[in-house]
């Protein structure tokens, strides 16, 4: 597979089905994993970087879930390159810089990715469609163990898996389900929601990562604590967390259907006739309007798109990848210009 | 939207921050968002939240005195509690006294429940004088087949439960 090529491709996770999948966008667990006795990746020489590289790319060989695929070297992409995988949350801000000694391994529809000399020696993810965390730890447990019968993890019984940041020792496991909560936020009850969820220990951000604002009513949730728990339990408190979350945003949307149906009929479809008929656009401007045209979707009211499409749009609007389908680097101003022709011809406007 | 520290520059830059369970919500542009950034650093920077929860309680004990390195890395406590980044497995050991106490600050427990490698690594085990903990340690260690350990705990078992026994007598 190469690099180019994902961009004709929709990820498995961007597919819009599984269970909520009218709420929830998807699934993401993370684990951290290090070798035993090399340095962590901010210690590490280059020699111990490559190393690492050259044991985890041997291993990946070994295993027949990585038969198809891809390991990327950082320093063989340039920068836009870089950018594209981050836009594709296939991998962190964190790992497209200082590229000497750091990979990724990308599968096929894009369901798992590992890091290779992030923060730790891996850093690996699987994702799915829908609120599908069970599912989704069965897939990374089954890979976790397969690697582990090869490499050497550093791990003390009592302190679990050790990680160079202690925030992450113990299950060294992140589980983050993605949620659009439009009706949270029209309602104007989104800061209840997230006051709540940070009481209780758990972190939300945007749909765009790490330090990002939730734009477009998307929002992410993960678990902060990593120790004292099995990963299963972590998974079971995210679960029931993102179901109060769900029941909230249900009932503001039949809430809001009950009140004022025609105004939101009106904010919906005055949004899918911009979209669809705007010649430049930026892409704050597009989430905004992208996340009432899924809410329509998502309430039956507008018909001839698919929430698989919605959801490909979210990435495809993206500086890289905007660039990539164009073939060449493009100005600001020629993206919007770009974006706004991507979206007149993906959901058929004028 | 315009920048709401300078209120003339357009707003690029969004930030959430959560005061007393109250959601703040701030809009700055680029120049406003790079200043507060610095004081955001300065004030909540992960590695100074480390080292706020690692200094936590000012339980100044003789091994905080002593200029903890690990053996492995060469990394210092102190380079720890600057970067709040470990420098590789062994820092885990070298660090133990501390660490625990920093665990179970940040994740409310310092015992791991979670699931085990096929291979575990063999690494020293942290010091304990509690006869449970080194009878599970025992134990864990035979399982795992790690032998040489396992006779070392033996040990330890034994001479604290002499001690024990001379205390009573």
């Amino acid at each position: 597979m190469k690099l180019d090529d994902l961009i004709y491709h929709t990820g498995q996770w961007l597919k819009g089905t599984g269970p909520y999948s009218n709420i929830v966008m998807s699934s993401r667990i993370r684990l951290a994993r290090n070798l035993f006795s090399v340095p962590f990746p901010n210690k590490a020489s280059k020699k111990d970087l490559l190393h690492v590289l050259a044991t985890v790319q041997d291993a990946k060989d070994k295993i027949d879930y990585f038969k198809d695929a891809t390991l990327f070297q950082m320093n063989e992409l340039d920068s836009i390159d870089r950018q594209f995988l981050i836009e594709r949350h296939l991998m962190s801000h964190e790992h497209s810089s200082n590229p000497e000694g750091k990979a990724l391994i990308v599968s096929q529809e894009e369901i798992l990715s590992v890091m290779i000399n992030e923060e730790d020696h891996l850093r690996i993810q699987v994702m799915q469609s829908g609120l599908n965390l069970h599912e989704t730890w069965k897939i990374i447990d089954m890979i976790d163990d397969k690697l582990a019968d090869i490499l050497q993890y550093a791990f003390l019984n009592h302190w679990g898996y050790l990680t160079a940041c202690p925030t992450n020792t113990g299950t060294a496991m992140r589980g983050s389900v993605m949620l659009h909560l439009p009706a949270l936020v029209m309602t104007k009850q989104i800061n209840k929601v997230l006051t709540a969820i940070a009481k209780l220990s758990f972190a939300s951000r945007g749909f765009y990562g790490e330090g990002t604002q939730a734009r477009g009513n998307f929002y992410q949730i993960s678990n902060q604590v990593s120790l004292g728990h099995s990963e299963e339990d972590i998974i079971q408190n995210i679960n029931g967390l993102i179901r109060q979350v769900i029941e909230q945003e249900e009932q503001a949307r039949q809430a809001l259907i009950l009140q004022n149906k025609p105004m939101l009929e009106d904010k919906i479809f005055r949004s899918l006739g911009v979209i669809k008929n705007a010649h430049i656009i930026s892409s704050q401007e597009t989430i905004e309007l992208l996340s009432m045209v899924r809410l329509g979707i998502d309430l039956g009211l507008v018909k001839n798109i698919d929430r698989c499409t919605v959801n490909e749009l979210l990435i495809l609007i993206q500086p890289a990848h905007l660039q990539k389908l164009e073939g060449k680097k493009l100005s600001a101003t020629a993206r919007d210009i770009r974006r706004a022709s991507l979206m007149r011809e993906k959901l058929g406007g004028a | 939207m315009i920048c709401d520290l300078c209120g003339k520059k357009k707003a690029t830059v969004h930030l959430t921050e959560i005061v007393d369970e109250q959601l703040l919500e701030m809009h700055l542009c680029e120049e406003c968002a790079r200043e507060k950034s610095v004081q955001m650093e300065q004030q909540f920077g992960l590695s100074d939240l480390l080292a706020g929860l690692a200094d936590f309680g000012k339980q100044v004990k003789d091994y905080d005195k002593v200029k903890a390195v690990c053996p492995s890395c060469q990394l210092t406590y102190e380079d720890f509690k600057k970067l709040g980044r470990l420098g590789c497995s062994e820092c885990y050991t070298a660090f133990q006294d501390q660490l625990g106490g920093l665990l179970k600050r940040i994740h409310g427990s310092n015992r791991h429940h979670g699931k085990t490698p096929g291979i575990v690594s063999v690494q020293a085990l942290p010091k304990t004088d509690s006869l449970l903990d080194l009878k599970q340690q025992l134990q864990q260690a035979i399982e795992q087949e790690r032998f040489e350990q396992a006779a070392e705990l033996r040990d330890r078992i034994r001479e604290l439960e002499d001690k024990k026994k001379e205390e009573k007598a």
